[in-house]
């Protein structure tokens, strides 16, 4: 049961009003990709102990997407944020880097 | 015997009796008794017998970690299994009855299983699973049917008779565990002016220390835990709560609470269970820490209890197990009994301390009151079979010859203490082993993690390690004040209150008593008694290779019993690690996991149950279909008219008559249940455009076209019907099950995609009323109500229009999931009742009737249009059915057109869909496949094709259906087979899955 922050309407919302999207900043691959680029897009995930970016919506809320930046393995929430972007803002990367010295996630760190 | 004291009892009231039966037997007790307690004092220390011997068991424990006293409690819509006796407080007029036992308690045949002992070893369960059939049948199951199952299930026509609720609570710091410890840091926490929730599980506070003596600065423990009371109950920001068990602990500082209101005055008004959902800042854990047995050859004989519990059932409530006592220890605290129960008046007969050098102030206490004691010694067995008789006295260092014998009827054992830190552990709090004490306490540097990576459980006195009095307060003080700070209040720094108590010599860990004993013995030491696992077990698993902890428990089913292991844990631990020569650190614990203790399954549904369970979604014509015969029929959370059944008729004569009617006359349908959302924006073509395998972008204001969605996997997820509004609007409709899914897979794409584009998406499924007007006289009814011009002229099919029927305010569309001439007509849904009355008026002269959502799938299925859910699976794509007609070519992309590209979507043997005609008439089976050549890798046989929907036609007057088969449109014809569950084999024929009205000319005029 855990508590997020929305970014959107600033509540600290609890796992309950919250639905799971999985993981953050995946590229989409459409028509034109090759088969591998569309398997990975559709089917390979990152399943690490510890740093993780995901996707969470308010959903018994304000119904907004948005990204988690969080540790699997301790449950640490490092940060919330727009799930409007590429890639996590900096203070994100900062709040992860303060806390998890040298982390990486796909092509972050 | 076991019986009632003349003096002490502070819990009870000697002069309020209480009459209550145990197995039809009438006895009786005091307020302030627990069942346990009354039941000794009534001389009724069998309580019981275990889950796999069916041996005699008695109470062993005075709390919530008692493993054997269990009893079926109460009678009717409240009979419950499984309670414990001894956290049962006794009321007027509880029934209460033993378990696993048959014919009787006293006489059991089931108990023949402690003679087919050495066939029922560790691992019995796994092992049996290696033998054929017949061995299973004939061998096992009979033996295994008669034993499984600890209790009775209640009756399952009964329902239960009380309420349950849950109740939402925020606290700075939650205190779990109402002894000193719990009090004094509650009170450390609450003035820093931390808001404190404090919750103890038993009607009583103070926990043992009233009963273990000692003072706290200066006063009895009695006295100094009324007076924190009465400073804490006078304190705003503290709430405090008794019968209310801290249950679990979860995820950034989410935590159970399990508070028991009505168990002691069942019947009382209000809930009976309340499930607090708290959300704390910190968690301090002041839980306490629970005695452990020995092992000894006969400890689970009626008359051999924990030391403490012993001394618990004499201070507290005036009952002694037994007349002729015998404590066996490996600490000082067991001394404690032996005092207490020489001041009430108990035989003490001697103290067998297993350490050589013998206690300290407190067995000097004891010889000063005349008790013998024993340094050194051990108990090698115990006699007697439903009652202690006598023991067998060995050196501990030993196997346990040389013995003297002496006649007692109850045992104290002592095995040391250890923390009670269940609710420090469930949410990843980590432990160290203490060497000195001989117990795993919470590890400082590793507790669970808050949101904020920061600790969010703190443990408090004896949960924590502590044992002396002053040494747990102490560590409650700074506790309450380390939570207070985590919690972002400033503490009062205080001293802790003085506690004194006398000096206690070091325990020496003794895991087997004697320390050597031999095979015999071991395989009498019991170390779960609820589920007869015995030192022997637990050896015999380590030599099997189970090197694992989590894998010995499983396979010996140590500590699965209802007690969670509470008592057996730790001995059990040892044990392995012995056997496989390891430290008990480095073999660990098994996982803590919540509850606590049993909650109610009445709790953790809380209000949810019958009407409220799921809220019902209702159609604005819903109260009229009801009214009306309508036979419900589930559909997502809404109610649908599967039919509207008239008097004498039977649901499939309804289904017929409204099938024939639609096609016929004039026919209803309340379709207010389909999603319609709306899509708006200067981007929403183009958005749309991605969503739907059609081009929605190019539709003309006023035109409606039939769409498909997929998945960005490729599969079909929803169909339905847009309108384009106007140059930046659509309407979307979607199945009935869809819309809020369908809602939510726009608005995901819309935020987390194309956030760029200028879209907004709104479900407006509730807003309107839609009602289709179907069949030949559908016009003629809408022209009867008068207003716009319904002329096919005016709105040609697959066209629709705002305008007034009647005095109705109304959005018509010319759409047709019947084939026959249709007009589904939208109304504000405060509308919708009315507007469907009007309708059911006016059509009279014209044949009106409603029909539900059988006649709407029959008359779909006679015009082959596919149905999501039925020609859908979830791995079907618009290929596989025939649409591809819908699947734009000119599109660059859509969701799903990549997916659709991959090798095995594009695979000519997917199986396709097809009409199916069976060759005499009748139905398939739904579901059912047809059966191709040959056999399969696991020899059966090959299949070539499912049916995926199957009806009676009343107007073909046969049976319909479609399905998937492999090559089906290259087989038009030919005859396949399709066996069905019933033995029998149904031949149909392949077909054009259109059966009726193929040129589409009646939904066209
Ligand atoms: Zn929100």
């Amino acid at each position: 049961m855990l508590t997020l922050h929305c970014p959107y309407c600033g509540v600290n919302a609890d796992e309950t009003e919250l639905d799971a999207g999985g993981e953050a900043h995946i590229k989409r691959h459409g028509p034109g990709s090759d088969d591998n680029q569309f398997h990975d897009y559709l089917f390979t995930r990152e399943n690490p102990k510890g740093v993780h970016l995901e996707r969470w919506r308010h959903a018994a809320g304000c119904g907004k997407w948005f990204h988690a930046a969080r540790c699997t393995a301790t449950l640490e929430v490092f940060g919330t944020y727009p799930a409007q972007v590429y890639e996590p803002p900096q203070d994100i990367k900062d709040a992860i880097s303060a806390k998890r010295p040298g982390w990486s996630w796909r092509e972050f760190e | 015997m076991s019986t009632r004291l003349a003096k002490q009892g502070r819990l009870i009231d000697r002069s309020k009796q209480i009459t209550f039966k145990f197995n039809g037997t009438t006895m009786r007790g005091f307020e302030g008794d627990t069942l346990a307690s009354a039941l000794m004092a009534n001389d009724q220390m069998m309580m019981g017998r275990s889950f796999k011997y069916h041996r005699p068991r008695g109470v062993v424990a005075s709390g919530a970690e008692e493993p054997n006293a269990l009893v079926g409690l109460g009678e009717g819509a409240r009979f419950e299994p499984n309670q414990r006796a001894t956290t049962t407080e006794l009321f007027e007029g509880l029934t209460s009855i033993s378990q696993n036992h048959w014919p009787n308690l006293e006489f059991d045949v089931g108990a023949v299983n402690t003679a087919l002992a050495r066939f029922l070893p560790a691992g019995f369960y796994y092992k049996m699973f290696i033998h054929p059939q017949p061995f299973w049948k004939h061998v096992y199951e009979p033996i295994i049917r008669h034993s499984a199952g600890l209790g009775k299930a209640p009756d399952k026509e009964t329902k239960d008779a009380d309420t349950y609720e849950h109740f939402y609570a925020f606290a700075d710091v939650l205190v779990v565990g109402g002894g000193v410890a719990g009090l004094q840091a509650a009170k450390a926490a609450a003035q820093s002016g931390a808001k404190v929730l404090l919750v103890e599980q038993t009607s009583h506070w103070g926990g043992r220390a009233p009963v273990d003596g000692g003072t706290i600065d200066g006063l009895a423990p009695d006295a100094w835990v009324e007076q924190t009371l009465t400073e804490l109950k006078a304190t705003d920001n503290v709430t405090i709560r008794t019968r209310t068990m801290g249950s679990g602990v979860y995820d950034h500082g989410y935590a159970l609470a399990y508070e028991r209101l009505t168990d002691h005055t069942p019947g009382a008004p209000g809930p009976r269970h309340r499930l607090w959902r708290i959300r704390a800042k910190q968690i301090v854990t002041a839980t306490g820490a629970i005695e452990r047995p020995l092992s000894f050859a006969g400890n689970d004989v009626p008359g051999v209890m924990l030391a403490s519990a012993m001394r618990d059932y004499v201070v507290n409530w005036g009952v002694t197990p037994g007349q002729r006592v015998i404590v066996a220890t490996n600490n000082d605290d067991a001394y404690r009994t032996a005092i207490s129960l020489k001041k009430a008046g108990v035989d003490v007969l001697r103290v067998i301390d297993a350490r050589t050098s013998g206690g300290g102030a407190l067995a000097d206490e004891a010889r000063s009151l005349g008790i013998r004691v024993d340094p050194g010694k051990a108990i090698a067995k115990v006699k007697g079979g439903k009652r202690v008789k006598k023991v067998a006295i060995c050196n501990q260092d030993g196997i346990g010859g040389a013995r003297e014998e002496v006649a007692c009827d109850a045992i104290a054992m002592s095995g040391g203490w250890s923390p009670v830190v269940h609710l420090w552990s469930h949410c990843g709090g980590k432990l160290i082993w203490d060497d000195a004490l001989a117990h795993f306490r919470p590890d400082p540097a590793r507790p669970p993690l808050g949101a904020d990576g920061n600790g969010f459980v703190v443990p408090a006195g004896a949960a924590n390690g502590p044992v002396s009095l002053g040494d747990v307060l102490a560590d409650a003080q700074t506790a309450g004040e380390a939570a207070a700070n985590a919690a972002g209040f400033t503490p009062k720094t205080a001293d802790a209150p003085k506690g004194v108590s006398e000096l206690e010599l070091p325990l020496e860990p003794v895991w087997l008593m004697p320390a050597n004993a031999d095979m015999p013995l071991r395989m009498k030491a019991w170390l779960d008694f609820q589920n007869d696992v015995k030192v022997s077990d637990v050896q015999l698993a380590a030599r099997e290779g189970y090197e694992s902890v989590e894998h010995t428990k499983r396979y010996t089913t140590l500590g699965m019993a209802t007690d969670q292991g509470k008592l057996s844990n730790i001995n059990g631990l040892a044990t392995l690690a012995n056997a496989l020569g390891e430290d008990i650190p480095q073999v660990g614990t098994t996982t803590f996991r919540p509850p606590y203790t049993p909650i109610s399954m009445g709790s953790i549904g809380g209000e949810a149950r019958g009407e409220v369970f799921q809220p019902i979604r209702k159609t604005p014509v819903h109260e009229w279909n009801d009214a009306n015969g309508a036979d419900w029929e589930p559909v997502g959370h809404w109610r649908r008219p599967y039919a509207y059944v008239r008097p004498g008729e039977g649901v499939h004569d309804a289904v017929n008559r409204e099938v024939k009617n639609a096609r016929e006359n004039l026919g209803l349908l309340d379709a207010s249940t389909l999603g319609k959302i709306i899509v708006k924006g200067p981007d929403a073509g183009k958005f749309l455009d991605m969503m739907y395998t059609n081009m929605m972008s190019n539709l003309k204001p006023g035109k409606c076209r039939y769409g498909l969605m997929c998945s960005e996997n490729g599969f079909l997820i929803d169909d339905g019907v847009v309108a384009r509004m106007d140059d930046d609007t659509w309407l979307c409709h979607t199945t009935t099950g869809g819309a809020e899914r369908i809602h939510g897979h726009m608005e995901e794409w819309m935020q987390t995609e194309w956030w760029d584009w200028n879209v907004y998406v709104a479900n407006v499924t509730e807003q309107y009323a839609q009602i289709a007007v179907v069949g030949p006289n559908a016009r003629k009814v809408l022209e009867k109500l008068g207003g716009m011009d319904v002329s096919d002229a005016a709105i040609p099919f697959m066209g629709w229009a705002d305008g007034k029927i009647g005095d109705f305010d109304c959005r018509m569309f010319r759409i047709s999931f019947s084939g026959e001439l249709s007009c589904e007509i939208a109304v504000p849904a405060s509308q919708g009742l009315a507007f469907w009355e009007a309708l059911i008026e006016a059509g009279k002269e014209f044949g009106v009737m409603p029909y539900g959502t059988e006649a709407l799938h029959i008359l779909r299925a006679e015009k082959g249009f596919i149905m999501i859910g039925d020609e859908t699976d979830g791995t079907i794509i618009p290929q596989d059915l025939g649409l591809n007609w819908a699947i734009s070519k000119k599109k660059e992309d859509f969701l799903g057109k990549r997916a659709q590209q991959r090798s095995h979507m594009t695979d000519r043997n997917r199986w396709k869909l097809v009409g199916l005609e069976t060759v005499d008439g009748s139905v398939l089976p739904d579901g059912a496949y047809a059966a191709g050549e040959g056999v399969n890798a696991n020899g059966q046989r090959n299949v070539i094709g499912r049916v995926t929907s199957t009806y009676y036609s009343a107007n073909l007057d046969r049976g319909i259906a479609m399905g998937l088969v492999l090559h089906g449109p290259d087989r038009m014809g030919e005859v396949i087979e399709f066996p069905g569950t019933d033995g029998k084999i149904y031949k149909a024929k392949i077909v054009d899955p259109v059966f009726y009205d193929k040129e589409g000319k009646k939904q066209n005029v």
